[in-house]
Order: C-alpha cells, then structure tokens, then sequence
C-alpha cells in the first residue's frame, strides 16, 4: 500500500496503457471546468448530433450496444426505445446516486470530469426526445455537487442548455438535484420516487417500468452517470469506434473499483468482456496481487449485492453471462478482495448490516427478514450463536430468496455452482442482498461459522482483519 | 428563528421554480432549512410544508428517510466514518474506536462543545481509499490514527474553515439557472404535445 | 317492475371484457382489467393479504398474496393484488413455492408483531390472527427482542395508534392521502425502524379517521369510543343504513346486550354509495342512542311543567289536541323513514292538513326532486360537477369523498359557486365566489371562455343545495337558477342534508307552494292564526335559520305536539311530547338523496316506551277514525311502492335482493321561475354567510360524548384582510347587528372568507348566529362593533 494514484485529485485513479472513452481528461487537475474541457474536444460530440436528425442520433446510440452501467447492465439505447408513442412530455432523470459498497467511479465521473456528463445527458434528451433532464446526485457527494452546479452554470452561460441551444430549436433544462442520504434510492423507482419528494421506496414494476410510467407518471429514462458520460465519445466517434473496443457483447470499456486486501486498490477504465478476475486483481496494470505475504481468500465481483467468488473463479472474465452462470453477478463494477487474514463471519456482517439497514422498509421480507438476519449474524459473530441459527438463517433467507440460491463453485468444498439469478419476495435486489454475503460466507467457508458456534468466542471489539487491527484481537 | 429566512425563501421560490410539481423540490428545500439551521426543525418543517403546498406530516415522513437530515441539534462538524466492507477489511472499526477514543464521545454523540458529532457511517463511495470517513460530506482518504488526531486538531483551531463550511451546507456553490436561459418547468398534465425539435430536424 | 331491477344479474350472452384464466388448475372467467387476487377471489379463492385494498390503489408491500403466475414463460412468484389478468394466465395459489412464499412472509409479520391477543380489541375479528391459523407457519423462530414503542398513543379525537402491532401495510396512511385528502398520517423513519405517525402536535384531525379503524389489518388502530366494550364474537350485527345525513351510507350496526356499540362501514360492491366508508359523525353517534337524556315516555304539560303520562293518555290528549284545532300545520319528518314520513303523510291528508314541509325554511323547493336526477356514481364519472350548494365536506362527508377522489384523478372537474371557500375548494378545477345575493355574478362567470367550453365537453352533473343560510331560499334559487341557465341538460344531484328529507317530500311531506310550506306554517303561528302545530322530529328553535320567526311561532301557535328522540328548545314548548323510535330502534325504509331507498334496521328495543313514528300515526289515525293502511314497516314499505309511482321498484322483494338499495325515479316537472335581479345592500358593512359544520348542535352530535366536544363553537370569521381592518385582537367578542337583532360573538379571522363578508357557522354552541336572520329578507347584512 502506500500507492498513490498519479493524479491526486483523483484518488485512486490508474490509468494504464488502455484505451480511455470515458477518463481521457483525468490527467488534467482542471479537467472539470469548462475551458478544460473545450480544449479537449469538449461539446464536440454534442454540436455533432445536433447536425444529425435525432432518430438518427438515437440510432448511433443503439448500434454502439452501450450497456447500462447501473448494475442491471441493459443497452442503453434500446431503453430509450421502450418510451411508449405518442406519450408526452419524457424525462431524463440521471441516476448519480452511486452507494453500492465498493462502488467508486460515478464520483470520480462527478468530480472530475462533469462536462463530459452535461454533454452525454444533452446527447439522451436530443435523441429521445426528452424535454427536461433531472441530474439526482448522491447527498453525502459534497464535492461532486459543486462541480457539477458549477459546471451546468459555465454550460448555461455558454448556450450548451436552456433555450434554443446553439441556434438550433432543441430546448432543455438540465436541474441539479440534492440527494439526502439513502441507498435504496439507487433503485430507478426509488430514485424517482424519491425526486418527487417522496420516501424514496421502490415502485413495483410491472405496472411501473419509468419508460412507461415514470416521474410524475410520464415516460421516464433513467441512465446511471456513466452510461450517460460515454455519449460523447459515441456521438462524436460513431458507434463503430465504440464496438470496436471491447467484445461484441460487453463493447467498449467500463470502470471498475478494486478494493480490499490487495497491493494497489485502484479505479481502473477497463476493456470491456476480455479481461479476467486474475488480470484484475494480480494484474500489474491493475491491484498488482494481495498484500505481502498473504493470500487470496475470496473476492465480492460485482458490489456488495453479488454472491461471493473463490480462488477458483479468477479465470473467469469480467463479463455479464460468464459471470452469470458461474453464480453471481458484475453489478456496478466493483471487486471487493478478501485475503487470508479474513474473518469471514465478521466481513459477511458488514454487508448484512448494511442491506438491514438500507432497507426501505416497504416490503416485508426486507423490512423484517434483513434486520432478522442481521441480529443472527450479529450474535454468531461475538460468539454467543448456536446450531439453530445457522438453520434459521438459511430459512429466513428462504423466505427473501425462495428456491436456489446462486453461488460459485468450490473445489475445496466439491460444491458446483449455481447460476445467477435468484427468485424473490421482495419487491427490489435490496431484501437478497442482506442475505447474499451471509449466505456466500456460510456456503463457501461453512467451517468458520462451526468454529464460531462451539468455540463461543466472545471479543468486545470485532476485528475483521487480523491483519488490519493493530490494537485488538487473535 | 428556525422558518426560512427572507433570502432562503427567495431561493426556496428558485428552486420550487425548477420542478413540474412542487413536492418535488421538497427534499432540496428541507437541506436548505439544515443548512439554515444546522438541523431540521419542527418550525423549518412546517415552512417547506407550505411552501410546496403539503402537510407538515408529508415533509416530516420524506425526510425522516433520508439520513443526511438531523432532527436534533448536530456539531459543526459532522464526522462519518464508513464501516462498509471495503473500509471494514482495511481497520475502519479500529478507526472509530480510536475517535471514539481522541473524542472523548460515543459515535452517535456530540462534544461537549459541541463542535463534532461523531457517527456511524455506511459506504462512502471510494472504497479503494480505504479506510475513509467524511466530515460534513468532504472526503478524508486512507485515514490512520495520526490523520484522524490531525484532522481533529485542524477543526478546532479553524484552519479548515475555508475548505469545510459548517453542518448542513451542501455546496459552496449553487446552480443558478439564468432567467433568460431557463426553459421553465411545465405541469406533465399541461403538455400535450412531443418537443419541438422532434418535429422538424434542423437542416 | 321487480324484473327491471334484477336485470343486471342476468348474464348477458357474451361478455368482451371476459378473460379466461385458470386458477389452481379450475377455469374461471375474470373481467379485462381485473387483478388476480380479485378474480380469484371472485371465483372463491382467496389469497391472503393485509396491504391490498379494494377500494384503494394496490401497493404491493406486504407480499403476503404472493402466487405463482405463469403468462407462458414459466411460473413466477408475483404479488398476485399488482398483477391484472391476461389471457390464457395460469394462477397457482397453493403450490409449494406460493405456500412457502406465503407462510414466511406471515412468519416475517408475526416476527415483531406483539402476542398480546387476549388483550386486543381485534382479537377475533383479526386478519393477522387469522392468516396466521390459515396461512401461517405454525410456530416462530424469532428469538430476537422484538420493536419496542410506547403503547397507544392518540393521534386523533377518537383514534389511537399501537405501533408495536403495526405491520405497515400502508391502509390507513393510503387511505388518509388518497381517500380522504388528509395526510396527517405518514410513515415515518425509515426500514425496520418505520413507523406511521403524525407530524409531532399535528393530530389526525380528519373527518374519516374511523375509517383507518375498520380497515386496520391488526390492533393497532383502535376507536376510543369502542375500545374494551365488546369481544368480536359477543357482537351481534345487522346492516342498515345510516341516516344522519342524506348520503345513505350501508352500515352494519353492532351490538351487544342490546346497546349499539359501533358502526361499521359496507361495501356493497357495484353500485355503492359509500364504498365502505364513513364520516365519524355517522360512525360514532350511536352514542346518542342510549344517551341517559333521552325521551323515554309521554309527556304533558302542566302547571308544574311536563308530566310523564302514559301512551293511552298521551294519543288520548293527542286526539283532543286535534279534534279541537281548526288549522293545523305539521313541520318535520324528514328524520323518520320512509314508512314514518308516509304514514304521517297519510294522517295528514285525511286530516286534511295544507301546512306541511319535511324542510325547515334550510333547504330549497320540493320541486328541484322533480328535475332529472343524477346518481353519486353519475357525478363523480361525469366531465364537469358543477357544485352549487353547501360545504359537502361538512355536510355530506362521504359525497365529499367520492367527488374529491375522481377530481384529484384528474378524471372529474369541478366548478365551485360558493360565497365562501369549502373543504372542495382546494380540488375544485374552478371556483367562482360570488356575493351572495348576486346571480349576475355567477352568470357572468359560467359564461367565461375556458368554463363555457368545459361545461360543453360532456355530461354535467349540478349538485345542488343552500350554500347559506343567511339568505332567502329565493335568493338561493336565483344563483342555482343561473347555474342550470348554463347548463340546461344537466342532472342534478340534490344536496339536501336531512337524513330522509327526499324520502319525506316525495312521500307526502311537501308543501304544496310557499304559501305552506315551513316558513309560511311558522309565520301562521307567530300570527296566532295555526290551532295546532305538530313537530315531527323538528326542532324550529334550533335548526330553523329565522330564530326569531321560530320563538314567535311556537310561542304563538295554538297548541303544540312534538314527536322526537330528545328534549329539545322546542320540545319544551310543546303541550305534549310523544317519545320516538330512534335509529337502530325500528326497521323500514330510507330514501337517500340520490332517491335511492335501502332498508334500516331495528337492533336494539326502543328506549323506554319510545315508539316509531308510523305506528304513532297509525294509533292516532285509528282513534280519529283513520287508517293509515298498513300495520308493519314491511306492509308500509309495499304499500309505498303499490301507490307511489316514484317508488313503484322499491319493492320489498327488491330490496331484499339489493342490500345497496333501488333508485326509484324522479317525478318529471319544472322548477318555478326564479329572480335573477341581485340582492341590493342595505347600508350594513358586510354581508353573512352562514353554513353548517359537520360537529354542530345537531342533537345525535350533541349528544354523544365522543362528538360533543368537537363542535367548533360559535364565532364569526372574516377574511384576515377585513379582520385587520377592525383591529381587534383574535378572539375578541364583538357585536354582530343586522336589521333584524343583534348577538355577540367571538371574531376570528380565516382566509376561507371573501372579502367583504363575515361567515359565521350554523347551530354551535354559545351565541345563537341565526338571531341576525330574517327569513323573508334576500340577504342579511351586518355590523360589526366592538364591546363597549
């Protein structure tokens, strides 16, 4: 550790010897304001579709197959198209409300590069028609908040937004919008929901799928900041110079966030599809292996939300259905690594206590399971668990997440894997995703929840890392 | 004094102005009243309930959601430390223990002089940074025990002042959408037709 | 007739809205829009749930009717209560995934849900408890401490809240926004910590918070005047309908040891007035019921003041009273039933009485019955209401609420004409105020490009009725007369409020003109010209708008025989006083403002010797050698439809096929010609308006020790902008004088009054308002003064 990002304003940014759409301005402490951004090819792409019909733009946007990067992982412009005929006015809401535990590039997105975000938005609401664009950042994202208030004042003042832009008769507001502290809220329902001024709780879909009956009702695009930020490149390049990064199926490059127990936990812009779990965590482009002298544990892929990987999943890469079928997800691009120093009941809690605790408390199976789950967990890890509690658990998680659970395959264990998704109870991810790590943990390293039970450890401060607690416990 | 000032107001009315309905600008306003106040207060909460037209009960339901909003008297500084699994794996309950510790309070509590309020936080969003905490919302990266002692240290003598503006205050700027820019927000029910720019391409 | 009526059950040969699905395996016929739990439950599935509502929008939180749909591409667990059906849908409600589905969603409820069951007044009538039985999974692994609140806390007059037993299923926090409009109820915190509560010293103050008692999943919403009465399964209930205004809500009456103990709201499914719901004043004044002052024998005057006597005495002297008046008028009625208001009727014509109205000077012309009617359901689907008349919020709370419900959909305008803001002003598309007085003003206004063009866009209902009291019902008629000028093919809704006073009219209690009608048979007696006068349920001193011309009345009438449930202002002027059957005391029929006659009830013995007003009428035909034609409701209620044409459907066969009631048919005819020249002032400073609240000294609200207190109390309001201009600090008293007296009373300012006008509520407690009111004049104007 020690590793310093070369670019200190923004922090754990690597860029490596890799094509950059969406981080090409990082290496310029600048890069966030407007003259940076002109001098980069800034708003090119923009006054470049707005030569262009915008069915056509529309068009550009689906031929590039630019994946949703939220977590579900949907083409972006196909999402457009679900806007039902003839249905006025669409929204554009932005999706900047990142919180996914150990998620980390929406931010940067934010902070660094804001422009790049304006101009992908004004690209959406050309194309799809959208007449008014609602940018939801995270609350507790003070910095990014400025930036992007300041950069959308530049943007006005410079004619990119408001009325007649450019000339042309294409209008539209962008309005920055305060988030106020609440994970769930990433969910697209809830985030509209809670843009309406509302307890941010998730709508159930169906009926309410946002491009069909979205804010206020009315059709509604919601696209996560860095879907939006790779706009400009699109529009400016064409789809082709897109495709031709990346695979057919995963095109372009995504970000990804390496954090945890390894040498140089880092921000990375990756190729998107080709590159492996064991390129990422070992990779010296990349986190360059586990700490000295320790070893790989297992990692979380894709978000807190995703089922656990072992040692025996580094081959896999870092794509959708590779990682689908050998049972979790990719999520929001995030890895967390766990080595051997792991406590690996106390890590679980961690993600157990905050899904509990993020739950909206809308639904039932979230609202009472997870904090159920939670308090089990809670008792196994000080030691006072018992046998019936690791029954209970598993029947409690039944009731979240009926029928097979997904999890990855283990040598070690004998155990094949089973694919990703789960069924559920509950109305959004929220509800699994407090049973997902204490049902990973317990399924692929079922000998230390044993050990918890009999040997009845009882420690006043939990250590989670051995290796981490200087002052305190084994 | 805890209902919106006559220029909080003002701005209170900027803002309603952005959204096709009011209750949406309910959430921005009650942090205008916490950056007001500090807090959210029982008063505060009534004037947002009017001026977006609804009911004290609506605000108070919305907002006692969202945890950024305080219902009680917080310091000048608001330090959260994450305790999510990135910051976990890398000694963030130690960290605590030790603030709880350099503090003198119990995360949860505030000083007694009512500078800091120490509390219990959930991912922050720079996992890679761990372990990380916040104060008033502003990043603090990789922090160990020294960082923390020097942090609290710099709070107290005011040397980042400048830099963190007290409890409440979001951002040190804000948007402002000039008069003569601005599109305006229309009621969805009163717009009946597609964009203009849909309609005719420009050549 | 009966065949016209059942007509709807007859299945009609090919239905395009039918969708086939099969539920468990079994075919079954849903409707196109339907929900699944619905359908299912409709062909005799019932899923379990709490959150899911009829008559509310789904939310799908609870998740306990998950079931297993499969739309071809496999089963999947959906919430079955947010799910419509499509065709060729298969539905599995019992398969081991759905049980499974189901019985850990109880186990997660149970979890932190309180066993405190043989304390709770739901226990028995729970459906947690009995999903529990049902659906539930036996036992409970939950060893965790469970959600620890204080217990009940009140969050409205007659509500308490026990957040330990809450399981947040969102009904009445939905309810309180969505049907009621009030949202003063929210959820509150968040995820396991939610809970719902008020605003901290903002109670629940809704005129439907009873509501979220009934419809409560769980004990955590009890009703303070139910509360620890009665067990569940030591009630007996019937349904009847409630007759405290002219809604005609369907209520079930419960009771126990022959007390009433509660009301419950019903649903009659199609063709509901009420869908379930209740205002409290309808809900909790069965307290008035066995209130200790009720009249429980004949009384007569004396010299020493009234004497019980007995029945025999009582019709005896009655007989005397009548035999020996030469004229005799007879003002009331329209709190009886329809068999009530029939046989007095009855006696009436063979006694040859002309003085007769079922009004009291507070309503409008009989003849507005004769316009094409329309429904509840017909006002609140049609394009444009137009709302000429009283507060519906305060009046008739649950037409309130169906009305509001469409308009804040989008899917009804309305347009306001009132002198002052109402409970509907906030949902209203338009509102004209007009000075009272002032029919050009309204013409004027109707006549305005956007209204004009509404009022053309489809089918208008106009309700109708007195938006003041304050005026003449002439005056009233100008305004409504203006109205219906603009939209000559509307229907109208009557909004009168007595609980029977359509029934009374149409049966035989209508003034033949103004020359009989309330006010001219009370102006005949303060002239010493009326031998007799009979109140039937009627109390002129309080409920008359002309107090002046009630005092003078009574105390020159002849002699006076009241029938009613209570000692009244007027009671106690009468030579004799004959106790009545009271609500839930008799059975018969009720004919709402709509014209729709349901049946009410008897569930409890009659107070007393307190008898019901057609076998009052009965017994005294018979002893002055009349008869009245039937000897039981049952036979009354015939005999109406066999000799009334309006009522010829309202068999009692058809009534008993239709618990939500016939719609018998207006009489065609005309309205009277109306003056549209406006009220000149006459020099006084601001014009009064004056309007019923729903709490007011209306003797079932008076007497039931749950609404008493809530009467607001007499005062007078002005708009904050005129009650500045008299400087006075808020509270003050003041004297009101018009040209006709003088009261004092406490001045308030309220922005729901227009400038240039005071607005002083009807029949409170303290100062009687109406001592301003000369019934004969167009408006009343007043002076204000300070107190010297």
């Amino acid at each position: 550790m020690g590793t310093q990002s070369p670019y200190p304003w923004a922090p754990g940014f690597y860029p490596g010897d890799r094509p950059q759409v969406v981080t090409s301005r990082f290496q310029y402490e600048d890069a966030h304001t407007i003259e940076r951004y002109h001098a980069t090819g800034g708003y090119e792409g923009f006054r470049k579709a707005l030569t262009m019909a915008p069915a056509d733009v529309a068009d550009e946007v689906k031929k590039s197959t630019l994946l949703g990067r939220g977590g579900a992982g949907f083409p972006a412009g196909t999402k457009w198209g679900f806007t039902p005929q003839g249905v006025w006015p669409r929204y554009l809401v932005v999706n900047g409300d990142e919180s996914e535990p150990g998620t980390y590039k929406d931010r940067l997105l934010m902070e660094c590069d804001p422009h790049q975000l304006i101009e992908g938005c004004l690209i959406a609401c050309y194309a799809a028609g959208l007449s008014r664009c609602f940018l939801y950042i995270r609350g507790e994202m003070a910095l990014a908040q400025e930036r992007v208030a300041a950069a959308l004042n530049d943007a006005y003042a410079a004619g990119y937004i408001g009325t007649d832009i450019l000339g042309t008769n294409f209008s539209v507001d962008i309005v920055l919008h305060w988030g106020a502290g609440a994970y769930v809220v990433g969910e697209e329902t809830a985030l509209i929901e809670s843009l309406e001024g509302e307890r941010g709780m998730p709508r159930l879909k169906p009926p309410y799928f946002p491009a069909a009956i979205g804010l206020y009702g009315k059709p509604t695009i919601v696209n996560n900041v860095e879907t939006l930020s790779n706009l400009p490149f699109i529009a400016l390049n064409g789809s082709a110079a897109y495709t031709a990064i990346g695979t057919e199926t995963s095109p372009g490059t995504r970000m990804i966030a390496v954090s945890g127990h390894v040498k140089r936990p880092g921000v990375y812009e990756i190729v998107n599809g080709s590159t492996t779990f064991r390129d990422l965590l070992f990779g010296d482009e990349f986190a360059q292996g586990m700490r000295e002298g320790r070893e790989l544990k297992c990692f979380v892929p894709g978000g807190g939300s995703a089922p656990w990987f072992l040692a025996d999943q580094l081959d896999i890469p870092f794509e959708g259905r590779a990682a689908g079928s050998a049972g979790s997800m990719l999520g929001s691009g995030a890895v967390m690594v766990m080595d051997d120093t792991t406590d690996i009941p106390a890590a679980a809690l961690t993600l157990v206590k905050f899904y509990a605790h993020e739950s909206c408390g809308k639904c039932v199976p979230c609202r009472e399971g997870g904090t159920w789950l939670y308090r089990i967990v809670e008792r196994i890890v000080a030691g006072d668990g018992t046998d019936a509690d690791l029954e209970t658990i598993l029947q409690v998680g039944q009731s979240i997440c009926p029928g097979n659970m997904p999890h990855a395959s283990s040598e070690r264990l004998g155990l094949e894997a089973v694919p990703f998704p789960y069924k559920m109870t509950t109305i959004c991810f929220v509800g699994p995703s407090a049973y997902v790590p204490i049902h990973s943990a317990m399924t692929l390293f079922p000998e230390e929840f044993e050990s918890r039970i009999t040997k009845r450890e009882v420690r006043r401060l939990i250590p989670v890392s051995a290796a981490a607690a200087a002052g305190g416990g084994s | 004094m805890s209902r919106l000032t006559d220029a909080n107001v003002a701005l209170a009315r900027e803002i309603i102005a952005r959204y096709p309905k009011k209750k949406s600008a309910l959430i921005p306003l009650v942090h205008l009243s916490q950056e007001q106040n500090g807090y959210v207060t029982e008063d505060a909460m009534r004037h947002v309930a009017e001026l977006v037209d609804v009911t004290p009960a609506e605000v108070y339901g919305t907002a006692s959601f969202y945890e950024m909003f305080r219902f009680e008297p917080t310091g000048k500084y608001l330090i959260n430390i994450c305790g999510t699994m990135s910051c976990a794996l890398l000694g963030a309950h130690e960290l605590m223990h030790h603030a709880e510790h350099t503090l003198g309070v119990k995360a949860g509590s505030t000083t007694p002089d009512g500078l800091i309020t120490l509390q219990h936080a959930e991912c922050q969003a720079a996992c890679t940074e761990a372990p990380t905490l916040q104060v008033n919302y502003r990043h603090r990266y990789r922090v160990t025990a020294d960082d923390f002692d020097h942090l609290v240290d710099d709070l107290r003598s005011g040397k980042l002042d400048s830099e963190i503006p007290p409890h409440g205050t979001l951002g040190r700027n804000r948007q402002h959408i000039p008069v003569d820019r601005a599109v305006g927000a229309v009621h969805p029910d009163d717009v009946t037709s597609g964009p203009v720019w849909l309609e005719v391409s420009p050549s | 007739m009966s065949d016209t009526v059942s007509a709807e059950n007859d299945a009609p040969p090919v239905d395009p809205n039918a969708v086939a699905i099969t539920v468990n395996g079994t075919p079954i016929t849903a409707q196109k829009g339907e929900l699944v739990i619905a359908a299912a439950e409709r062909a005799g599935v019932y899923i379990p749930r709490f959150c899911y509502h009829p008559r509310m929008s789904s939310v799908g939180m609870c998740r306990q009717c998950m079931v297993e749909i499969d739309t071809g591409r496999g089963p999947m667990l959906q919430p079955s209560c947010m799910i419509t059906v499509t065709p060729d849908m298969k539905v599995e409600t019992d398969s081991p995934v759905a049980k499974r589905a189901q019985e850990g969603i109880l186990e997660l409820l149970l979890a932190n849900h309180p066993l405190d069951c043989p304390v709770c007044d739901k226990g028995g009538e729970c459906p947690l408890q009995d999903q529990a039985y049902t659906h539930g999974p036996g036992e409970s692994r939950y060893v965790e401490a469970k959600r620890n609140y204080e217990k009940p806390i009140p969050i409205s007059d007659h509500v308490l809240l026990d957040r330990e037993r809450c399981i947040l299923c969102d009904r009445c926090t939905r309810f309180a926004d969505e049907v009621a409009g009030d949202k003063l109820i929210h959820f509150i915190h968040r995820g396991n910590l939610t809970q719902v509560n008020t605003f901290p010293d903002e109670p629940f103050a809704s005129y439907f918070s009873g509501n979220v008692v009934q419809i409560c999943p769980v004990g955590a919403l009890t009703a303070k005047p139910y509360r620890f009465k009665a067990r569940p399964w030591d009630l007996a209930q019937v349904e009847s309908t409630c007759t405290t205004c002219s809604v005609g809500c369907r209520i079930s009456v419960h009771s126990s040891r022959d007390q009433v103990l509660r009301h419950q709201g019903v649903d009659t499914g199609t063709d509901s007035v009420n869908w379930g719901w209740l205002c409290d004043r309808g809900r909790f004044n069965f307290e008035a019921i066995d209130a200790d002052a009720r009249l429980g024998e004949p009384l007569v005057r004396t010299e020493s003041g009234h004497q019980p006597t007995t029945w025999a005495g009582a019709l005896a002297l009655a007989k005397q009273l009548i035999d020996g008046a030469d004229s005799i008028g007879l003002i009331g009625g329209a709190r009886s039933t329809n068999e009530g208001a029939f046989a007095w009727a009855r006696l009436a014509d063979a006694l040859g009485i002309d003085h007769r109205d079922a009004q009291l000077g507070d309503g409008l012309p009989a003849s507005v019955l004769g316009l094409p009617r329309a429904t509840i359901d017909e006002a609140a689907n049609a394009t444009t209401v137009v709302l000429v008349g009283p507060d519906l919020k305060e009046e008739l709370p649950v037409l309130y609420l169906r009305l509001r419900a469409t308009a804040e959909q989008r899917r009804l305008r309305i347009i306001e004409v009132s002198p002052a803001s109402t409970g509907m002003t906030r949902y209203a598309w338009r509102t004209v105020a007009y000075r009272p007085g002032s029919p050009s003003e309204v013409t004027k206004a109707l006549g305005a490009a956007d209204i004009a063009e509404q009022l053309a866009k489809g089918d208008v209902v106009v309700v109708a009725g007195r938006s003041n009291l304050a005026e003449s019902e002439t005056t009233a008629m100008s305004v409504l007369s203006a109205v219906l000028a603009a939209v000559p093919d509307a229907k109208i809704l009557p909004a009168l409020r007595r609980g029977n006073v359509v029934g009374a009219l149409e049966l035989g209690l209508a003034p033949t003109d103004s020359d009989h009608d309330a006010l001219a048979t009370l102006r005949r007696a303060a002239d010493g010209s009326l031998d007799l006068l009979v109140l039937l349920g009627a109390d002129p001193l309080d409920d008359c708008p002309d107090t002046d011309l009630a005092r003078r009345a009574l105390a020159g009438a002849g002699r006076i025989i009241s029938i009613d449930t209570f000692p009244s202002a007027s009671t106690r002027h009468a030579d004799l006083v004959l106790p009545a059957a009271s609500f839930a005391e008799q059975s018969g029929t009720t004919t709402n403002l709509e014209g729709r006659v349901t049946r009410v009830t008897q569930k409890v013995t009659a107070h007393g010797t307190s008898r019901p007003d057609w076998m009052i009428a009965s017994e005294l035909a018979a002893l002055l050698g009349h008869d009245i034609g039937f000897a039981s409701p049952e036979a009354g209620t015939a005999l109406i439809a066999r000799t009334v044409p309006a009522f010829a459907a309202a068999t009692p066969a058809a009534l008993d096929e239709h618990p939500a009631g016939v719609v018998t048919g207006p009489v065609t005819g005309a309205l009277p010609a109306a003056s549209s020249a406006d009220a000149p002032p006459n020099g006084y400073d601001y014009r009064l308006v004056v309007s019923r609240k729903l709490y007011d000294g209306a003797v079932n609200t008076a007497m039931s020790p749950s609404l008493a207190p809530l009467a607001v109390g007499a005062a007078a309001h002005l708009h904050p902008a005129d009650f500045d201009k008299v400087g006075l600090a808020e509270g003050t008293e003041v004297t009101l004088t018009s040209t006709t007296g003088s009261v004092v009373l406490p001045l308030h300012p309220n922005a729901n009054v227009a400038r240039g006008t005071v607005w002083a509520p009807f029949n409170q407690p303290g100062a009687t308002v109406n001592e301003l009111v000369d019934a004969s004049a167009p408006v009343t104007d007043v002076r204000i003064e300070r107190l010297s």
